[in-house]
């Protein structure tokens, strides 16, 4: 079970949450512009990382806010979380 | 049955208090405290079972939950549970106790002739010999799965109930010996929340088979005291009979319960077990250690024991479990069993030391008392079939020093910590020399203490519980600024242990050496995976089965990492110890399933209307978590009459259905137009209040995602509806893109769902139903026209009417809150029947929208169909950006072979297509058959007497009118069909319009 802190509720179970994948991935301003190659590598390419990652939950089953939770890939620590209002 | 190896005085066992049990259906004498496994040694029973693999006879082992032998089953019939540990069951007055893997019975084992074929069956066999051929593997597996008995499944539901406890606390304290009451006393005098939980009966783990003293107590005593104090304290919680048997991040701890059975039927068995969910701030972990066996050959004969395990018998249950006793050791604490059995009365025939020089406190006991002490000497072989009857000997370098009668071989090999909660967290763990076995490291809040630490010496681990429990209390923010003074214990100085992994030379090739009793992995086959290139511990243990029975190695393991390690000439610190999983010992799946079964293993979800539906004889399906009315059978009328009866009714007069389900999604605020056109394919900005719209949501891969029909309330509000298993994620969706994305836009989103009901009218009639109804909407065409919506109210109740259509009639959706829908329900139902109103459910409302061909999605569309694949490429607007919009104009998207949506009739019109059939251009051997596509949709249509499907087929658009066969699976037949439009009805729509 991960115990995540959710920035408006507190800390709750896990299945109370949506997982979203990877943080900080920008929609691009003109997707138009893009070559097929450069769509498909905001569509699909991730970087699976290995350790410190910034990743995206929703509390589903809460306040129904998306917010940034840092977890250990390898341990399952949760570092922490954060708002989109923190981060940007 | 008289009790001839039970002692005469001593032990825990409340003589007082004589009961019986059965084993195999014999009477077994036991008293109060014993388990069944010191009954049976009591009464002389030295065969529980058989081996998995060979059917070789095995005895108990250990006194506790390590023992890979004494698997038995509880009970019977409903109630009955399988691989429970004898050693850890209380015997309780009529117990039924089986051996669970023997073949006609125990005694007499047709399968141990397996034994004699243990050369032709090395690991891996098999997966090598019985591949084939291949028909014949249900054979081979009915066989192998008889032969691998371990236990039965209950041959009826289980009666009993079984809860979950949620538990917060401070600390909680895994294992209640020395370390975990030392550690449970300090944490709790800080105000602390404890709970402590032990696998046992009773508090005290080795304090209760020690002679030991504690605060100038006998151990036992001191560990009564210590637990009643506890079960006293405020704000402990005292789980006996608990096993702590996963722990997993943020370290949640899962504890099994044992609770035993007042039932009639099921006398002194486990019922109703529970399991805890406990999210403790700090953790104690004070599991103890395993002692490890030593290897000979026929180290698995009946007889021999850990040496441990012979003092638990003789000092804490009263039982000799032999009447001549050879001891085989690598350290010190071995000598203590043997002085236990000397004081018992049981002769000591020799004891086999593999250190050259023991010079402990223990050893010089032993030898002052006259046992015969062999230095540097290790028992090679176990004599005796159906138990031990003789230990041979030999020195070191392999001069043999004869062979020693004996029918209780007591074997140490020092003690390996007992680290699986931790190594299931992957906690960190480091080679400890002293006890040549990994020990758990402290780490993210988890305190190891005593045994499990590798520290054996008693007043040691007192000392290491106490400061464990203080600094537990501590890290949790409980101190009341002193630390509690340790329990005091005499201090034993002890010599080295010196490991000993494989026995000298080719004494080390004697046949069979057990690394694994549980599942008959022998020392060759360990030598076999490691030749075959296997040499990782995980591999090992995979190619071997090395540690995978419902013992989960606890003997095998910390002995097999010493074996590969001297096999392969490493440090057996890089051989390391397999990864281990939850559980730590069997759970029954009851205990685990809890009260989430039957109803309340899925919530079901009903709209207002549900009572009506059920009066009126509705059949019902379940949709996502919504049981939906499906049909409304007349007395004697078949699903395909009622829903042929509901179609006509729809198209010739008017029906009623329960939309309530449907997904709804308020939008308001200044951007909600803005936010609109960017999540659907076409234009919201322009869309006039009351007006409504169909729209298709794409993923950013330009697949179809959702659709539905969306209203503008009013200048700053929409309601969209969302189809009804989607609700939830395209909110999440919607959601996900205003938070994270487009945090400029002032847009707020409210699921209103279950706040509004939703009933259709549809039909010819229906205007005339809702009119009679009573409503202060003016329903005129042209003031109320198609794909626009009015505020107002119907019979009485604030409403939402919307003249959409989802069958091709005129059709009318009224919201109303979901608090008066029943009433308006019924209101339009009395309305309506002078115009025939007919209720309908959801087959209907498939074979109305299908002769329309109009999609569901994930019934036409499953994640690979863009909006041109459905014919919908119109609703793409070639003017802004949507979602999406960038993957429409990949070349793939263009291919003119995309599967496209096509009508499909039979040449037979009583017909009807199989959902999924594959579509093909002709029959043919050919393997594999190319395939055009398959049928998605498929009904009996009645306002057109005959089938119709829908289908997506490759280049079908363009070929409408070709030739094609639908295969069916079950047998082998090949349907001929005509592709078409897939609009069976009404193409020009003129009948929603009227």
């Amino acid at each position: 079970m991960l115990l995540i802190p959710c920035p408006w509720c507190g800390p709750r179970e896990d299945d109370e949450f949506t997982f979203g994948g990877e943080a900080d991935i920008p929609r691009p301003a003109d997707p138009a512009a893009l070559t097929d190659e450069q769509w498909a590598d905001y569509l699909f390419m991730r970087d699976n990382r290995r350790g410190h990652h910034r990743e995206q939950w929703y509390h589903t089953a809460g306040c129904r806010r998306w917010f940034i939770v840092e977890r250990d890939t390898v341990t399952n620590e949760i570092l922490g979380a954060s708002t989109y209002g923190d981060s940007q | 049955m008289s009790q001839p190896f039970r002692l005469d005085h001593g032990g825990r066992i409340h003589r007082d208090a004589p009961l019986q049990f059965t084993f195999d259906g014999r009477p077994i004498d036991a008293f109060r405290g014993d388990t069944v496994a010191s009954a049976l040694l009591a009464n002389g029973v030295s065969l529980v079972g058989r081996s998995l693999k060979y059917h070789r006879p095995r005895g108990i082992v250990s006194a506790g939950a390590e023992d890979p032998n004494a698997f038995v089953q509880l009970g019977h019939g409903a109630r009955t549970l399988p691989n429970r540990l004898a050693t850890v069951t209380p015997a309780t007055p009529g117990l039924e106790v089986r051996h669970v893997n023997a073949w006609p019975s125990l005694d007499f084992d047709l399968m141990s002739a397996f034994g004699l074929a243990a050369p032709f069956i090395p690991a891996g066999f098999y997966y090598k010999t019985l591949m084939w051929p291949r028909r014949l593997w249900p054979l081979y597996e009915h066989f192998l799965r008889h032969a691998a008995g371990l236990g039965h499944a209950p041959n009826a539901p289980d009666p009993d109930r079984y809860d979950h406890v949620h538990a917060h606390c401070d600390v909680l304290v895994v294992g209640a010996g020395p370390a975990g009451l030392a550690a449970a006393r300090a944490a709790a005098q800080t105000g602390a929340r404890v709970i402590v939980a032990d696998e046992q009966a009773e508090f005290g783990g080795g304090l209760l088979a020690t002679a030991e003293r504690v605060d100038a107590l006998p151990a036992p005593q001191w560990a009564d005291v210590a637990a009643a104090q506890l079960s006293s304290a405020p704000g402990v919680t005292v789980l006996p009979n608990t096993t702590a048997f996963g722990l997993y991040e943020s370290n949640l701890v899962l504890l099994a319960e044992r609770l035993h059975s007042d039932q009639p039927d099921n006398a002194g068995s486990e019922s109703g077990a529970r399991v805890w969910r406990v999210l403790p701030k700090q953790i104690v972990l004070a599991s103890g250690a395993h002692e490890r066996p030593l290897l000979f050959a026929n180290n698995d004969r009946p007889g021999v024991l850990l040496a441990g395990a012979i003092s638990t018998y003789l000092n804490r249950y009263a039982v000799a479990p032999g009447s001549r006793a050879v001891v085989f050791t690598n350290n010190d604490s071995a000598y203590r069993t043997a002085l236990d059995l000397a004081d018992a009365g049981v002769p000591v025939a020799a004891i086999a030391d593999v250190r050259v020089d023991p010079d402990g406190n223990l050893p010089a006991q032993a030898r002052a008392q006259g046992i015969p002490v062999h230095t540097g000497a290790v028992v090679v072989q176990a004599h005796g079939r159906g138990r031990v009857a003789a230990a041979e000997l030999c020195s070191l370098d392999g001069a043999p020093l004869g062979t020693v009668e004996c029918d209780l071989l007591g074997v140490s090999g020092g003690f390996a910590p007992a680290l699986h909660l931790h190594a299931q967290a992957s906690a960190p763990m480091t080679w400890n020399p002293e006890v040549a076995a990994f020990a758990p490291q402290p780490s993210h809040g988890i305190h190891p203490a005593g045994a499990v630490t590798g520290q054996l010496d008693l007043a040691s681990v007192l000392r290491q519980g106490t400061a464990a429990g203080t600094a537990a209390a501590a890290a949790a923010g409980c101190s009341n600024g002193h630390t509690p003074a340790a329990p005091q214990a005499a201090e034993t100085p002890t010599s080295d242990l010196k490991p000993y992994w494989l026995p000298p030379g080719e004494l080390a090739r004697t046949k069979p050496q057990f690394v694994d009793l549980h599942e008959d992995v022998t020392l060759d086959d360990l030598r076999l995976s490691l030749r075959e290139g296997y040499e990782s511990i995980e591999h090992v243990k995979r190619y071997t089965t090395l540690g995978m029975g419902p013992d989960q190695g606890k003997l095998a393991n910390p002995l097999a990492t010493g074996v590969i390690a001297e096999l392969l000439g490493r440090d057996p610190a890089t051989v390391g110890t397999p990864r281990h999983r939850p559980a730590y010992s069997p759970v029954s799946l009851g205990a685990i399933a809890g009260r989430h079964i039957g109803p309340l293993a899925d919530p079901v979800r009903v709209t207002p209307m549900q009572e009506w539906h059920e009066s009126a004889g509705a059949h019902f399906e379940n949709v996502g978590q919504w049981r939906r009315a499906w049909y409304y059978p007349h007395p004697g009328e078949s699903m395909h009459e009622a829903v042929a009866r509901e179609c006509l009714a729809v198209r010739n007069r008017v029906g009623i259905l329960d939309y309530s389900t449907l997904g709804k999604i308020e939008i308001t605020g200044p951007d909600a137009g803005e936010f609109l056109d960017r999540v659907y394919t076409n234009a919201w900005k322009r869309l006039r209040p009351g007006r409504c719209r169909y729209g298709l949501m794409l993923g950013e891969d330009g697949m179809i995602f959702d659709d539905g029909v969306t209203a503008r309330l009013d200048d700053q509000r929409y309601l969209m509806f969302t189809s009804t298993s989607n609700a939830a994620p395209v909110l999440a969706w919607l959601e996900q893109w205003l938070q994270t994305e487009w945090t400029d836009l002032r847009v707020y989103l409210t699921s209103v769902s279950e706040h509004w009901s939703n009933i259709a009218l549809a039909g010819p009639r229906s205007r005339d139903v809702l009119a009679a109804a009573g409503t202060d909407i003016p329903l005129a065409r042209d003031d109320f026209p198609f794909m626009t919506f009015r505020e107002g109210h119907v019979a009485g109740v604030p409403a939402r009417v919307f003249r959409i259509s989802f069958s091709g009639e005129l059709s009318y959706e009224i919201n109303v809150p979901a608090d008066r829908a029943r009433h308006v329900w019924e209101a339009l139902l009395d309305a309506g029947r002078s115009f025939g109103i007919t209720p309908y459910g959801t087959e209907t409302m498939h074979v109305l929208r299908a002769e329309k061909g109009f999609i569901i999605v994930g019934q036409e569309t499953d994640g690979s169909v863009t909006p041109d694949d459905v014919g919908l490429g119109r609703l793409l607007s070639r003017r802004k950006d949507f979602l999406g919009k960038r993957s429409l104009s990949r070349p793939d998207s263009a291919r003119p072979d995309r599967k496209q949506l096509v009508g499909l009739l039979t040449d037979d019109p009583a017909l009807v297509l199989p959902e999924g059939g594959h579509v093909v251009d002709a029959p043919g051997r050919r393997r594999p058959l190319p395939m055009r596509g398959h049928v998605t949709s498929s009904y009996f249509s009645p306002v057109l007497g005959r089938s119709i499907a829908l289908a997506m087929v490759s280049g079908g658009r363009a070929a409408l009118g070709e030739r094609l066969y639908v295969a069916t699976l079950h047998d082998d037949r090949w349907l001929p069909v005509r592709s078409c439009h897939p609009v069976f009805y009404d193409p020009e729509g003129a009948r929603q319009h009227v």
